[in-house]
């Protein structure tokens, strides 16, 4: 058979359904094993939960937008901001995150689907039960888990009413299945990725998305276990009465900090590493140029995981560690930014000299990569042993964290839903509105995380609803920051919707990209490629060299163009 | 057309649709079993620190574990990781009886050390809330006893599986999988006897 023939018998089929699913809307209901309908699953149930999430964020901005506590009861305000960043990270970051793997990586790679799909959509349908449980615990007698995201024992341990189910319990229940839903998932994509390459994809031609996506999954493999250990403790000092972290049974709560933190400091690489891996996805094709140093870049990213899994213990610097203990941990987090450093100066020089194209995807990623330079900043900062100390528990902090995960994370999984949302849906989203959306994100965010900033070296401490009056004036910008985020979503959901049902028809490679997903339909057809998987035959972001990435590339483009 | 490897052994087969897929379920479980191990040593460095830390580590009126019946078992359990190599050792000369024999000794062995397992719980004169202590001998013996319980049972699924008519013909995955979840089930059993009963 010849490829030409192979690809358009593909293309004649495309797009259908895994067979035994629903052809239409439904299957994004059902119990679908085709990756592609899983990642929009996830990418549609983590903006639910954003909003969620969002509209959380809005009412504590609201009650801070005045010194007195005045919105909000305080119980009311505790509940708030465990269950914001609870809800952001467990039911947003991840699941988004999830969501682009799954779409991306098996049409990155030439693969079918993922290794195990039934285990896929079993990770997937996870996520709405213990969205749902987490959800339930509003309800419960004595209201949701009021400890902080982190549940540090003895504050989480208090359960002041005495019921067995209460807010904290469903807390812990419900992290404990989002980490056995990750840990399928991570299972699911290092097989795949180790397992499922197109003929002639090295390691060292894959993708980079497919190496950040790789050594976050490794990250959520070695370090979800441990939290999952420490929550298994946690959730059996609370309710069966032990004494793992109860100090007057001889427990010691900041053993569960370790056994926190050893997950969740990584954890925030899970985040991080995919958006770097779109980071270079999207320069080299907006800038038409290839990835500067793709060895390095490459590299940096399983540096970063070694790193990551010897930093932890900056999290508790005030926490009585002992000295030598700081003085180590402080030297390991510095150097996390030799890696990072090194992905940052790729990334410059490949957008130096480049015939710069932007659209709303490569304004994401700009602004992303902007706001993770200042974050990467204050992070060296909070790195410093005695600059923590100063900081620590204050605005700071806060302010640096949602640097990280809003202002480059999560502008990066916009540029990745733009620039892959024709792909995907097969339509094209409009530019205006998309536009729009990156305004009003780039202005909100730096209005709102910015002031934090100062107010952290003014000295205000993070989760009180109520403060000195001298803090007013960077909490109302920050609020009015806030305010601008959550109408930034309005024109961002509009476009998706809007332009899924009616925009226009997406050709298989808009932004004249380099990688096998563009040799595919938008949208591809359930299995990809299935086997007429093309040879790759050299290495990823030929721009500008006139190299073709695959056999026969000539007719595949041209089958796709004819279709 | 060239056609990978990995995919050329995932041709369309006539079986249907799921057969495309070819199986990495080994890869995939060997992966999922570095993963766990991850608990088990939380929970050993968990028990390390509190026992280093401790002010008074055995609850009052406890003098210390009684290793010696402990030791029989652990002898039982570690055997049995032998008998399980041997019906691997069977199956792959096609030998399902002896297979199924030695297969169904391991699940034996298996259950007898849950057995003493049990006899040792109810003997003891101190419970999971009589300090950190209790704590984690209640955890580390519970979570490690799970395993042994769900490796029978895995064995147990492998066991009915051998007697559809040409099943293993060709290997088998599951075998394998399960094979080196009882080892990894035996060797961290062995580890937590020295951290349990030999570190006192």
């Amino acid at each position: 058979m010849t490829s030409t023939a192979g690809v358009e018998s593909r293309i004649l089929r495309a797009p259908h359904p895994v067979p035994g699913a629903p052809d239409n809307w439904k299957r994004f209901f059902s119990f679908n094993t085709d990756a592609k309908v899983i990642g929009i699953q996830y990418i549609a149930t983590a903006l639910f939960f954003l909003l969620v999430g969002g509209l959380l964020a809005m009412i504590m901005r609201g009650e801070l937008i005045t010194p007195e506590a005045d919105l909000v009861d305080r119980t009311v305000y505790n509940g708030l901001y465990t269950m914001h960043g609870t809800i952001m990270l467990f039911l947003f970051i991840f699941p988004v995150l999830n969501g682009l793997n799954n779409l991306l990586i098996p049409c990155m790679i030439g693969a079918p689907d993922m290794a195990f799909p039934k285990l896929n959509a079993a990770a997937f349908w996870l996520v709405p039960v213990f969205g749902v449980i987490l959800m339930a615990s509003f309800l419960v007698p004595g209201g949701p888990a009021s400890s902080g995201w982190w549940s540090y024992p003895p504050v989480s341990l208090q359960n002041p009413l005495g019921h067995l189910i209460n807010g904290e319990a469903l807390w812990i229940l419900a992290v404990a299945l989002s980490g056995i839903s990750s840990i399928m998932g991570a299972v699911n994509f290092v097989t795949t990725i180790l397992r499922m390459r197109a003929p002639g994809m090295t390691l060292t031609r894959m993708p980079i998305f497919c190496w950040t996506a790789f050594s976050a999954q490794t990250i959520q493999l070695i370090g979800l276990p441990a939290l999952t250990g420490g929550a298994v403790m946690l959730l059996f000092d609370l309710v069966v009465g032990t004494s793992f972290y109860r100090p007057e049974g001889g427990g010691d709560p900041v053993l569960y900090q370790h056994f926190f933190w050893f997950y969740s400091h990584p954890a925030v690489y899970v985040i991080i590493l995919p958006v770097f891996g779109v980071f270079s996805e999207l320069f080299p094709v907006y800038a038409r140029k290839p990835l500067f140093g793709y060895p390095f870049v490459a590299g940096a990213s399983l540096v970063i995981v070694g790193l990551s899994l010897i930093v932890w213990v900056h999290h508790m610097f005030p926490s009585g560690v002992p000295q030598w203990m700081r003085d180590a941990f402080m030297v390991t987090t510095m150097l996390i930014a030799v890696p990072t450093g090194i992905k940052v100066f790729a990334w410059l020089a490949t957008l130096w000299g480049g015939k710069l194209r932007l659209n709303t995807a490569m304004l994401f990623a700009l602004g992303g990569l902007f706001n993770f330079v200042f974050a990467g900043v204050t992070g060296i900062m909070l790195a410093t042993v005695p600059v923590d100390i100063h900081v620590n528990n204050t605005y700071f902090v806060v302010g640096h964290f949602h640097y990280v995960i809003y202002g480059a994370a999560t502008m990066g999984v916009y540029a990745a839903i733009y620039h892959w949302f024709p792909k995907f849906t097969g339509h094209m989203y409009y530019e205006g509105l998309g536009k729009l959306h990156f305004l009003l994100t780039f202005i909100g965010t730096n209005l709102n995380f910015f002031p934090m900033h100062p107010l952290g070296l003014m000295g205000m401490p993070r989760r009180v609803s109520s403060y000195d009056p001298e803090f007013a004036f960077w909490n109302v910008i920050a609020s009015l920051g806030a305010f601008l985020l959550g109408v930034s979503i309005i024109p961002f959901l509009l476009n998706l919707v809007s332009s899924w049902v009616r925009g226009a028809k997406s050709p298989a490679n808009p932004w004249n990209a380099i990688g096998l997903e563009w040799l595919l339909p938008s949208p591809p057809p359930a299995e990809n490629f299935e086997d007429h998987v093309p040879t790759v035959i050299s290495g990823p972001y030929g721009y500008g060299t006139g190299r073709p990435l695959v056999e026969h590339q000539d007719e595949i483009e041209r089958a796709l163009l004819q279709a | 057309m060239t056609i990978s490897p990995p995919l050329d052994a995932a041709a369309p087969s006539p079986e249907g649709h799921e057969a495309v897929h070819a199986n990495y379920s080994l890869t995939g479980f060997i992966i999922f079993l570095c993963s766990e191990s991850v608990i088990f040593l939380a929970f050993f460095s968990g028990y390390a620190v509190l026992k280093l830390s401790a002010l008074q580590w055995l609850p009052p009126g406890v003098e210390g574990l009684e290793w010696r019946t402990p030791l029989l078992y652990t002898v039982v359990l570690v055997s049995s990781s032998g008998t399980v190599a041997l019906a691997e050792h069977f199956l792959s000369r096609g030998q399902l009886w002896g297979f199924r024999a030695f297969w169904l000794l391991s699940m034996a062995m298996g259950a007898v050390f849950l057995y003493g397992q049990a006899i040792e719980w109810r003997s003891l004169d101190f419970g999971i809330t009589s300090g950190s202590f209790g704590s984690c001998f209640y955890l580390l013996t519970g979570f490690h006893g799970l395993h042994v319980l769900s490796g029978i049972l895995l064995m147990a699924l492998m066991l009915q599986r051998s007697f559809r008519p040409a099943n293993y013909a060709a290997g088998e995955q599951g075998v394998i999988a399960t094979s080196l979840f009882w080892h990894f089930v035996d060797v961290i059993w062995v580890l937590l006897f020295l951290l349990l009963y030999a570190w006192s």
